[in-house]
C-alpha cells in the first residue's frame, strides 16, 4: 500500500448542507494492512458523516486499543480524537458524554478491545445507554499481536496457527440486545450499501448505538477453515437492505407502495428496510434476539439494523443534566459562594 | 492509689459493639465537649464489619490544642464484653472504668490500680422503655449522661444537640433528654462528680482557641465541598472504604446547590463506575473535553486507576483524585489508617511517571487543596493526586472555618478557544511555547477547521502525530519532566514554624523533623514534649510533591532529621531520598503501621530512643541476619 496521501481531488466534488466536501472529512493515511476490512468501515463512517452533513469538529472520536481503535485516525482530521487504554474506550466516551452532550461520539473499537478486555466497560456503556455511535470492527482475531484468536472467534473456526477454535464465541450483538441497547445493528465492511444507512442512522439514534461489523483480517484471518474470512462472510450475508433519509430529506422521498417499511428515529429521520424484509420488527427486542439466534443456527450472519427503540432515555437525560454542556458552565453557574460556605460553616458548629 | 487528674486534658475510650447505635451518642459526647468551646479530637476505630464486632471511639480532650492522638487512655467507658479484657487493661494506671453493671464484673478484670464506676444501663432501660430497640439505642444515651456528671458536660448543651438532632421528632427528643437525664441523676447520686479529670469551659483553654469559631468536620465532607467550590461538575467513583463519604458528601451538597434555577436539571454529575478502572475513565474524558471532574478512592482502587493515571500523565489530561489512604496492600486494613499509598501515587503507574500529590492535613486543607488540585491538574494539565487518609476524612476535626475569598476565578491553564487558535500562527499540541514544559491545549468541538488533535497514550511528536522516533519520544518525555519541575512552583509551600526556645539544650546536633497530612498533630505535640526534656527540634511539614527546593535546605541545615510517617517502609523517606539531593543517612524514620493514628507519646519514644543511642549508632532501618 502507499504511505503518502494522494493531495488530488475532483475539483467539482459534490457539497453536503454544509458546503462541504467529501475531502473535509478526510483522515491520515490508513497504516493497515492493504485489504483490511477496517479500511472499508472507516471510509463508511467518513461517508456517513458527509452525507449526514455533521461539521466535523462537533464530532469525537474515541477508541481503545487494537488494529481497529487506529481507525479513527484515517477519518475526520477535523475531529478530535481519543485512542485511549485497552478495554477501557467506554468509561472515556462517557466522561466525554457527560462533560459536553452536544457533541457526536463515534468510539470504534475491536473484537479484542470490546469482547474480552472491555468487556466489562461495554456492558456497562450499553446499560447507562450513552449517547454514542460504538462501532466494532470485528475479525475474530488478534492482530497487532499476529493472529490469537479473539473472544469472538466462532467456534470450530481455524485460526492462522490451524488450530479449530474450542470455545463458543460471544456474540457482540446479542449481548447487547439482551443488556437492552437501545439501537443494535449488525453488518459486514464490505457492504457499503448496508453500513453507510446504518451507522447515519446509528448518528441520528439519541442513545447509546452499537453496531457490530464484521470486517476480516486479510493477514490472519482470511484463509480457509476462518468462519470470519470474506467468502465465508459473504456465502452466508442474510443482509436486510436500508435506508437512512433524514427528516428533511423525508418529505421528498418516494418509495413505492409495499416495498418498504419505515422506522422513524427520535430526530424525525427514517430509516427505510427494504424488499424482502420489510416485515422485520425493529421494535422487537425477543424477536430480534429470536432471528440473531435462527440465523446463526443456520449458519448465517444475519445483518441490517436488529432493534431500535427511538425513545429511550440516554444517560444525560436520565441523570437530568442541565441542557447547557457541563463543561460550558462558569463559575456563577457552579459556584455558591462565601454567604453559602458561612451558613454551611454556621451548621458545622 | 492517686487518680489521674487534670481540666480539660485527658483521654475518654468507648468500647461498644458494632452497629449498636452507639455512634451517635458517642459523637454527642464529643460535640457535646466541642460546644464547650474545648478543643476535642473524636476518632472512630471501627472493623470491616456492619454489625456485632468489637468497635471503639476515642476521645482526646487538650487545652493547648492538640488534636493528634497522644497514646493512653485516662477513662474507659466500656459496654462490650467481647472487648473488656482488653479494654481494662489499657487504662492507664490511676485512671477510670465505667461499665454496664447489670451483670457484676467478672472478678479477672479487677485491677487494683484503677477506679471502677458500674451504672446498670441495661436494668435501667429495660425498666424504663418496653420497646427493645429503644432499650439497645436509649443505652448509649444513658452513658453520655452519666458522663456528662462525671466529667462536667454543660447538660443543656446536650439537650441543645439532642433538639437539634431530632428537629420536629418531639417523643424522639423526650425519650433522648430522658435517658440522659436518668445517667446523669444515677453517677450525680452514686459517685463523688465530678472526677478529677474534667472538663471546664474557659478554663485553661489556649487563648488563640478561644478566640477563633472553629467548626467540627471530617475531611471527606471538607473536600466534597472543595470539589463544589471548585467547579467540579463529574464526579465517577466506585464505593470503597474509606473514600466513599467524599463522594456522598459531594452528590448531597450537589443537590443542594448545583440545580439550575431556571430548569431545575443538574448542573453536575454523579456517576457511580462498575469499577474504578471505568471511574478513572470518566474522569479522563471529562476531563479531556473540558469539565472539572474528579473521583475518590482508596488503596486498591488507586492501584486500578494506575494505568489511567499513566494514560493522563502521558497524554496531559488533567484529572483530579482524592485519594484516602488506608492500611494495606491489597484489602489489608480496610478500616484502619495509614499513611502507605505515597510511592504507589507518587510513580502510578509503569514507565517514567511522577505525579504530582498534595498533603492536606485539616479537613481545612482539605477544602483549600480540593479547590487548588482543580487549578492545578488544568494548569500543569496533568493529574492531582490529594492525599488524605481514614483518621483524617472520617473523623471529626476541630478546624478553623472554611473560607471563600469570592473573587476567586478558576484557573483553567492554557486552553485556545476558537479566538485563541485564530489569533496563533502555527500550533501543535506538545509544543513548549513558554519553555515551562506546559503545552497549550485545545477542547473537542471549538473550532470548525483548527485545533483538532489525536489525544493518544502512544509516543508523538510536538504537532500530536504519532510517531516511533526516539528523538520525538525523548523531547516529549524531557519536556514532561521540565513540566514537573515548573510544577514545584505552583504547588503549596511546606510549612515551618519558628524554632521551640530550649534552656540547656541536651544536645549540639542541629535537628529536625519532617512530616505531612495526619502525621503532622501528634509531630508537633511530640516536638513540644522533646522540647520541653531539652532537645530542640526544628520541624517542616511536607505539603506537596513535588518537592519545594526549601525542603533540600531545611536538610542541608540539619544533622539528624526525623521523617514521622504512618507505613512500614518509610515511604515518604525513600521518596525524598529519591528526589532530593541529600545524604540518606540523615533521615531517620519515624514510624507508625498499626493501623490506629500515630500518637505523640509513640512519636516522641522513637525519638528519644535515637537519641538516646550513642552518637553515630543510627537505629538501623534493616535488621542484620545472624
Amino acid at each position: 500500500m502507499s504511505y503518502l496521501m494522494p493531495k488530488f481531488r475532483h475539483p467539482n466534488l459534490p457539497k453536503n448542507d454544509l458546503g462541504l466536501t467529501i475531502a473535509d472529512y478526510d483522515g491520515s493515511i490508513s497504516t493497515l494492512c492493504a485489504g483490511c476490512g477496517h479500511d472499508s468501515i472507516s471510509a463508511a463512517i467518513q461517508n456517513a458523516c458527509f452525507l449526514s452533513s455533521i461539521p466535523p469538529h462537533r464530532i469525537a472520536k474515541l477508541s481503545g486499543i487494537g488494529c481497529s481503535s487506529k481507525m479513527p485516525t484515517y477519518f475526520l482530521s477535523k475531529s478530535h480524537g481519543f485512542n485511549s487504554v485497552h478495554g477501557r474506550m467506554p468509561s472515556v466516551a462517557t466522561g466525554a458524554s457527560l462533560a459536553n452532550r452536544d457533541l457526536t461520539y463515534i468510539g470504534v473499537s475491536g473484537d479484542g478491545d470490546t469482547a474480552s478486555i472491555g468487556m466489562g466497560q461495554f456492558i456497562h456503556l450499553i446499560r447507562r445507554n450513552v449517547n454514542m455511535t460504538y462501532i466494532v470492527a470485528n475479525n475474530g482475531c488478534y492482530g497487532l499481536t499476529k493472529g490469537q484468536d479473539s473472544a469472538t472467534a466462532d467456534l470450530g473456526s481455524v485460526s492462522k496457527y490451524g488450530v479449530a477454535n474450542p470455545f463458543d464465541g460471544i456474540d457482540l450483538a446479542g449481548l447487547a440486545l439482551l443488556q437492552g441497547a437501545s439501537f443494535v445493528g449488525r453488518s459486514f465492511s464490505g457492504d457499503k450499501e448496508q453500513l453507510e444507512p446504518l451507522i447515519r442512522a446509528a448518528m441520528a439514534h439519541k442513545g447509546f448505538a452499537f453496531i457490530d461489523v464484521v470486517s476480516p483480517c486479510v493477514t490472519f484471518n482470511n484463509h480457509v477453515g476462518s468462519s470470519k474470512s470474506y467468502s465465508e462472510t459473504r456465502n452466508h450475508l442474510d443482509a436486510m437492505p436500508l435506508d437512512f433519509v433524514p427528516m428533511r430529506e423525508e418529505i421528498s422521498t418516494q418509495y413505492d407502495a409495499g416495498t418498504t417499511q419505515g422506522v422513524t428515529l427520535h430526530d424525525g429521520s427514517v430509516i427505510h428496510l427494504r424488499k424482502a424484509n420489510s416485515d422485520y420488527q425493529t421494535d422487537d427486542r425477543n424477536a430480534a434476539l429470536n432471528s440473531v439466534q435462527i440465523a446463526k443456527d443456520e449458519g448465517k450472519i444475519l445483518t441490517g439494523l436488529l432493534y431500535l427503540d427511538p425513545n429511550s432515555q440516554n444517560l444525560s437525560q436520565n441523570l437530568k443534566l442541565a441542557t447547557k454542556p457541563l463543561n460550558a458552565l462558569d463559575k456563577d453557574d457552579l459556584c455558591p459562594g462565601s454567604r453559602v460556605l458561612n451558613s454551611i460553616n454556621e451548621g458545622l458548629r | 492509689m492517686k487518680q489521674i487528674a487534670g481540666i480539660n486534658d485527658f483521654v475518654v475510650k468507648f468500647a461498644n459493639v458494632n452497629g449498636s447505635g452507639s455512634a451517635s451518642a458517642n459523637h454527642l459526647f464529643a460535640k457535646a465537649i466541642f460546644r464547650m468551646g474545648i478543643p476535642v479530637s473524636p476518632r472512630n476505630i471501627f472493623p470491616s464489619n456492619i454489625q456485632g464486632l468489637p468497635t471503639w471511639y476515642e476521645v482526646r480532650v487538650s487545652s493547648k490544642g492538640y488534636l493528634g492522638r497522644r497514646g493512653g487512655v485516662d477513662l474507659m467507658l466500656s459496654v462490650n464484653p467481647q472487648s473488656m479484657e482488653k479494654d481494662v487493661a489499657s487504662v492507664e494506671p490511676g485512671g477510670y472504668f465505667v461499665y454496664d453493671s447489670t451483670k457484676p464484673l467478672a472478678p479477672d478484670l479487677k485491677r487494683d490500680d484503677i477506679f471502677y464506676f458500674g451504672v446498670p444501663l441495661t436494668e435501667m432501660c429495660m425498666r424504663e422503655y418496653p420497646n427493645p430497640r429503644l432499650q439497645q439505642l436509649l443505652k448509649n444515651v444513658v452513658y453520655v449522661g452519666a458522663l456528662a456528671a462525671l466529667l462536667d458536660i454543660e447538660f443543656s448543651i446536650l439537650k441543645n444537640l439532642l433538639n437539634d438532632q431530632f428537629k420536629g421528632k418531639e417523643k424522639l427528643i423526650s425519650s433522648n433528654v430522658h435517658a440522659l437525664e436518668m445517667g446523669y441523676q444515677f453517677a450525680s447520686e452514686n459517685f463523688k462528680c465530678p472526677l478529677p479529670i474534667r472538663l471546664q469551659r474557659g478554663g485553661n483553654v489556649a487563648p488563640h482557641i478561644l478566640e477563633s469559631e472553629h467548626i467540627l468536620m471530617n475531611g471527606n465532607t471538607a473536600a466534597a465541598l472543595g470539589a463544589i467550590y471548585g467547579g467540579a461538575t463529574v464526579a465517577a467513583w466506585y464505593p470503597i472504604t474509606p473514600s466513599t463519604s467524599v463522594i456522598d458528601a459531594f452528590a448531597k451538597y450537589a443537590e443542594r446547590l448545583r440545580i439550575d434555577p431556571g430548569t431545575g436539571k443538574k448542573n453536575f454529575a454523579v456517576v457511580q463506575a462498575e469499577d474504578e478502572l471505568a471511574a478513572m475513565g470518566m474522569v479522563v474524558g471529562a476531563c479531556w473535553n473540558g469539565a472539572r471532574a474528579f473521583t475518590a478512592t482508596s488503596g486498591p482502587g488507586l492501584s486500578l486507576m494506575s494505568e489511567f493515571l499513566g494514560l493522563a500523565y502521558f497524554a496531559e489530561v488533567p484529572v483530579v483524585l482524592i485519594d484516602v489512604q488506608r492500611s494495606g496492600p491489597s484489602t489489608g486494613m480496610p478500616t484502619r489508617s495509614q499513611q502507605s499509598d505515597i510511592l504507589a501515587a507518587a510513580y502510578a503507574s509503569h514507565g517514567d511517571t511522577k505525579q504530582v500529590l498534595l498533603f492536606p492535613a485539616t479537613p481545612r486543607e482539605c477544602f483549600d487543596m480540593t479547590v487548588q488540585s482543580f487549578d492545578l491538574a488544568e494548569q500543569l494539565q496533568t493529574p492531582v493526586i490529594m492525599m488524605s487518609d481514614l483518621d483524617l476524612g472520617m473523623n471529626d476535626w476541630m478546624s478553623p472555618p472554611l473560607e471563600w475569598d469570592d473573587s476567586y476565578q478558576m484557573d483553567r491553564g492554557k486552553v485556545l478557544d476558537a479566538k485563541g487558535l485564530d489569533a496563533v500562527g502555527e500550533w501543535g499540541r506538545y509544543m513548549d511555547v513558554d519553555g515551562d514544559g506546559i503545552p497549550y491545549r485545545t477542547l473537542p468541538g471549538a473550532h470548525p477547521t483548527k485545533g483538532a488533535y489525536f489525544t493518544r497514550g502512544s509516543s508523538k511528536n510536538e504537532m500530536a502525530v504519532y510517531s516511533e522516533l526516539g528523538e520525538d519520544y525523548v523531547q516529549n518525555m524531557d519536556r514532561l519532566l521540565r513540566k514537573f519541575e515548573t510544577a514545584k512552583s505552583y504547588v503549596p509551600k511546606p510549612k515551618t514554624h519558628p524554632p521551640i526556645a530550649v534552656k540547656k539544650p541536651k544536645t549540639k546536633l542541629r535537628l529536625g523533623a519532617l512530616f505531612f497530612g495526619t502525621s503532622a498533630s501528634p509531630a508537633y505535640e511530640a516536638v513540644e514534649m522533646l522540647a520541653e526534656e531539652g532537645y530542640p527540634i526544628d520541624t517542616m511539614r511536607i505539603r506537596a510533591f513535588p518537592f519545594h527546593i526549601s525542603l533540600d535546605a531545611f536538610i542541608h541545615d540539619h544533622d539528624q532529621i526525623f521523617m514521622i510517617e504512618q507505613n512500614r517502609d518509610g515511604q515518604m523517606r525513600r521518596l525524598i531520598i529519591n528526589e532530593c539531593e541529600i545524604p540518606p543517612g540523615k533521615l531517620t524514620a519515624v514510624l507508625n503501621y498499626s493501623g490506629t493514628p500515630i500518637t505523640a507519646r509513640a512519636i516522641a519514644d522513637q525519638i528519644r530512643q535515637t537519641l538516646n543511642t550513642k552518637s553515630g549508632d543510627v537505629v538501623p532501618l534493616r535488621k542484620e541476619t545472624a
